[in-house]
């Protein structure tokens, strides 16, 4: 009788599936005490601090939180499209800035 | 030899703190150990009720705070198992009558009589959870495989760890294996992975439990009930022996029809 149900079942994970899912993505959240919201504006001046001292794609910043045990994370992926620079300077003439599309982890 | 203060507690309401330290406490004295347990939940008390003594309530936790009785006084001695005693919560006041330092105070005039010293934590992250976990030498929190309660329950697991309680164990309440087989509910290994706590004992759903609180008869002493079996395993568990957590199995189909039948 189960496998009748099973296989006239629609597709699509289980909602015990499905809850684990959401407990595990919204107690990342209640944990650090972090909005979404709040880790939006966090990118955002992440951006602006980190533009100063190497040239990014901001686009393609991702911040996130994870965890595992009850450790959590804040890891912030930030793709570098140029060389390091000191903040003030401009960037040398010269051949060596080519964009190597390297990523700098913070 | 002094007694361990053993908080239970959980965040979300109504997933069985009360009728696991009910239990708890009977299984512990029928295994011979002196047990008082104390209602900390002041103004909607219910561990007289769920342990048939609510007709016996001379004195209660507040009366005994604000000295209008003796400690001896308010506690009400079981019949059946004269090692298990409880000290009754107020009905008429609310969690403001009673300060953690008086919690701690309280338990520490009972350490000396009692093996085991059970307190009921109120639903919340308030006064009264302040007051019951006060006292805790250990913590045991209580949640139903269920977003709601687990998640409470993790925000419990931050609060014991910051106030430096040590680390807190679980009791997974009112699994039901069929729907877990099924994909419907959470399992205990769900659970576990996402609360990353000690397990320390699985209670299976189980109509008895609301049969054994209608009568006032904590279903511990019940041979049959496989709750009553979880309840003592954690009882030997929390003495120290190593009991291995019962299999659940899911129901057959002869069992399913045989229940249909007679229901």
């Amino acid at each position: 009788m189960n496998f009748l149900s099973r296989v006239f079942r629609g597709q699509g994970p289980s909602s015990s599936v499905i809850a684990k899912e959401r407990l595990q993505l919204v107690l990342v959240h209640d944990r650090v005490k972090i909005s979404p919201g709040m880790l939006d504006r966090m990118k955002d001046e992440l951006i602006t601090v980190i533009s100063r001292y190497v040239e990014i794609q901001a686009d393609a910043v991702e911040v996130t939180l994870t965890q595992s045990k009850r450790q959590s994370r804040l890891v912030a992926n930030i793709p570098v499209v140029g060389p390091v620079r000191r903040p003030g300077t401009k960037r040398s003439t010269g051949g060596a800035g080519a964009a190597d599309g390297s990523t700098f982890m913070a | 030899m002094s007694a361990t203060a053993i908080t239970i507690t959980s965040g979300k309401g109504g997933v069985g703190k009360t009728t696991t330290t009910a239990n708890l406490g009977v299984a512990l004295a029928v295994l011979g150990k002196r047990v008082v347990t104390i209602d900390a939940d002041i103004g909607l008390r219910n561990l007289d009720m769920v342990m048939g003594l609510e007709n016996r309530i001379v004195y209660d936790l507040v009366d005994v705070v604000e000295g209008r009785c003796r400690l001896r006084q308010a506690l009400i001695r079981d019949k059946r198992l004269t090692e298990l005693h409880l000290l009754p919560a107020a009905q008429t006041r609310d969690k403001t009558a009673v300060s953690p330092e008086q919690m701690v105070e309280v338990c520490n005039q009972l350490r000396p009589a009692f093996d085991f010293i059970l307190i009921d934590s109120p639903a919340g992250i308030e006064q009264g959870f302040k007051n019951a976990i006060a006292p805790a030498d250990q913590v045991i929190i209580v949640t139903t495989p269920e977003v709601s309660a687990v998640r409470d329950a993790d925000r419990i697991v931050g609060l014991i760890e910051a106030g430096e309680k040590g680390t807190p164990r679980l009791i997974l309440n009112r699994l039901n294996p069929d729907m877990v087989r099924r994909g419907q509910m959470l399992s205990q290994m769900d659970v576990l992975e996402i609360l990353a706590i000690d397990l320390l004992g699985i209670i299976p759903e189980d109509r008895q439990v609301v049969i054994s609180t209608n009568q006032g008869l904590p279903l511990a002493l019940d041979g049959k009930s496989p709750a009553g079996q979880a309840f003592r395993n954690i009882a030997g568990r929390l003495m120290g022996q190593a009991i291995p957590i019962m299999a659940l199995e899911p129901e057959g189909m002869l069992t399913r029809l045989a229940r249909a039948i007679w229901k």
